[in-house]
C-alpha cells in the first residue's frame, strides 16, 4: 500500500478539531446549537486521518471562489 | 500624503469583509498611495457598498438559485445528447450531465479520470507510456489470436510478440496470471514461440466453449474498468486521460500525483476523498458543464446547490430519494412527486405539519415565511 496524506489533495480543504472554547464563541455567533451545524459522517476519509470522535466539531477552511477564504463548520455524527 | 503600507494594514485588519476583496483593497491601495483620510473614505464605501450586495434576512436564495440554473438549462435542451471529445474521449455534456449530477449517480454514463503525474514521470515521455499501461486493462484480445482446437481440445493462444515487447509482458507473465485466475491447466508450448495452451478441465465442447468465453474478461496487465488511456502533453508534463474510472486503484500507483489526479464520478470522489472534496467536485463539474455551453451561472449559485446536497455528510440528489423527499412537511412533499402516495400515508400514520415552510403555506393559503411574511411585531 502506498501512503500518502489526502489532505495534501487540491480538492480537500484543511479540516481541524475545534477546541471547547473555539466551538462555544462560534456557536453564540450565529445562535445555535451544534447538532444545527452541517453533518459530516466518522467514516469520511477525512475525518479518519484527522481522528475526530463523534459529537466533535470539525472547522474547515474552504478556498472559496467569491470570498478567499471561507470557514464551514462540521458535527461528526454515526 | 500616501501612508505606510503597515498603517494600510492594520486600518483594514478588522474589518468584517472576506479575505479576496480585503486583499484587492490592499493591493489597490498600496498601488495607488492614499492618504489616511482617503482610506477612510474608501473603507467606508467598500463596507456600505459590501452590505449592498449581501443577501437579506429572508431572501429566499433558494428560489433565485433554481430559476438561475434553471433559466439557462432551458437552452442547453436544444443543443443536447452530443458529445465532444477531450484528448479523443468521450464525455457526456450538456443537460444529460447537469442532470447526472444533481442526481447524484452512483456512477456516470461516462466516468473519465484525469491522472496528474509525480516531477520525474510528468516530464519523460517514455516513463509516462510505461505508467499508461500500467494503469490501462489489457485484456487478451489486445495481445494475441486466440483459437479454439476441436480436434485436440484445447485452447490455443497465438501472442503478438511486438505487442508484447510494446506493453513490457512477457508469455510466462501471462500464463502465471491465467493460471491465477483461471483454475485449468496452462501450458507453454515448447515447439511454437509465444504459444500458450489451454486445456479445460473435462474435455467437453461446453467447457471449452465457456473458456473460450471466460479468457476475454482475465485483466491480465493495468487496473480493472480502465478501458482506455491517453497521454497528452498539458503545458510542459504529460498528463494521462482515462475512460473509466478506478480512483481508489490509481492512486496506489507509484509515480501518480497524489494531489492533483481528479475523476469526474463525484461518488468516487466522496468515497476516496470525503464530503468536502464531493462538494468542490459538484461545483467544478456543473459549472465546467455549464461553462462548456458557453453559459455562465454565478458560483454562488451553484454553490448553494452543492452545499445542500453535502450538508447531511453524504452526497443526496435534488429529487425524490433526497432533498425533496426528506422535507419535514407533508404538503410540501406531496406538491413534489407522487402526491397520493405521501398524502395517504401520512393519513394512515397520523402525521402532524406544522406549515413551517414555504409550499405548504401557499397550500393552505396563508401569508408566507420569507421577505416580509417573516417579520413579525413584538409587544414588550
Amino acid at each position: 500500500m502506498r501512503k500518502f496524506s489526502l489532505l495534501d489533495h487540491e480538492l480537500i480543504p484543511k479540516h481541524e478539531i475545534m477546541s471547547e472554547d473555539e466551538l462555544k464563541s462560534v456557536l453564540n455567533q450565529y445562535k445555535i446549537g451544534k447538532e444545527q451545524l452541517p453533518k459530516i459522517k466518522d467514516d469520511d476519509p477525512i475525518i479518519q486521518e484527522i481522528g475526530a470522535q463523534v459529537g466533535e466539531v470539525v472547522k474547515i477552511t474552504r478556498n472559496s471562489q467569491t470570498a478567499g477564504e471561507a470557514y464551514y463548520y462540521r458535527l461528526v455524527i454515526m | 500624503m500616501a501612508i505606510s503600507e503597515a498603517t494600510i494594514d492594520s486600518m483594514i485588519a478588522n474589518l468584517d469583509i472576506p479575505t479576496s476583496m480585503l486583499e484587492t483593497l490592499r493591493e489597490d491601495a498600496i498601488k495607488v498611495g492614499v492618504s489616511k483620510k482617503e482610506l477612510e473614505d474608501i473603507i467606508a464605501k467598500v463596507n456600505e457598498n459590501y452590505e449592498y450586495a449581501c443577501v437579506e434576512p429572508c431572501e429566499a436564495v433558494g428560489v433565485v438559485s433554481a430559476q438561475s440554473i434553471g433559466e439557462p438549462g432551458t437552452q442547453m435542451t436544444m443543443r443536447t445528447f452530443h458529445y465532444a471529445g477531450v484528448a479523443e474521449i468521450n464525455v457526456t455534456l450538456g443537460l444529460p450531465r447537469l442532470i447526472e449530477i444533481v442526481d447524484a449517480r452512483k456512477q456516470p454514463s461516462t466516468p473519465m479520470m484525469t491522472i496528474a503525474l509525480e516531477e520525474e514521470y510528468a516530464t519523460d515521455r517514455d516513463k509516462a507510456r510505461h505508467l499508461a499501461w500500467e494503469i490501462e486493462a489489457t485484456h487478451i484480445e489486445h495481445l494475441a489470436d486466440v483459437t479454439t482446437d476441436l480436434a485436440n481440445m484445447h485452447l490455443i493462444i497465438d501472442l503478438h510478440e511486438k505487442t508484447l515487447k510494446y506493453r513490457s509482458l512477457t508469455a510466462d507473465e501471462i500464463a502465471d496470471k491465467l493460471r491465477e485466475e483461471m483454475d485449468v491447466m496452462v501450458t507453454i508450448s515448447n515447439d511454437i514461440q509465444n504459444q500458450i495452451i489451454l486445456t479445460p478441465n473435462a474435455p467437453s465442447y461446453r467447457e471449452l466453449l465457456q473458456l473460450a468465453k471466460k479468457i476475454h474478461n482475465v485483466t491480465l496487465k493495468g487496473i480493472e474498468g480502465i478501458k482506455r488511456v491517453v497521454i497528452r502533453k498539458d503545458g510542459d508534463e504529460y498528463t494521462l486521460y482515462t475512460e473509466g474510472s478506478q480512483l481508489k486503484n490509481v492512486l496506489q500507483i507509484e509515480g501518480v500525483d497524489t494531489t492533483r489526479t481528479y475523476t469526474n464520478n463525484i461518488g468516487e470522489i466522496y468515497e476516496v476523498f470525503g464530503i468536502e472534496a464531493a462538494r468542490n467536485g459538484i461545483i467544478t463539474e456543473a459549472n465546467n458543464t455549464l461553462a462548456e455551453q458557453g453559459l455562465t451561472v454565478d458560483i454562488r449559485h451553484i454553490m448553494l446547490v452543492s452545499d445542500i446536497m453535502c450538508s447531511d455528510g453524504e452526497v443526496k440528489q435534488i429529487g425524490r430519494h433526497g432533498i425533496s423527499g426528506e422535507k419535514a412537511s407533508v404538503f410540501a412533499r406531496a406538491a413534489f412527486e407522487v402526491t397520493v402516495n405521501h398524502l395517504l400515508d401520512a393519513g394512515m400514520r397520523g402525521d402532524y405539519d406544522k406549515l413551517n415552510g414555504v409550499t405548504e403555506n401557499i397550500i393552505v393559503g396563508q401569508p408566507i415565511k420569507l421577505g416580509t411574511g417573516d417579520v413579525h411585531l413584538i409587544s414588550k
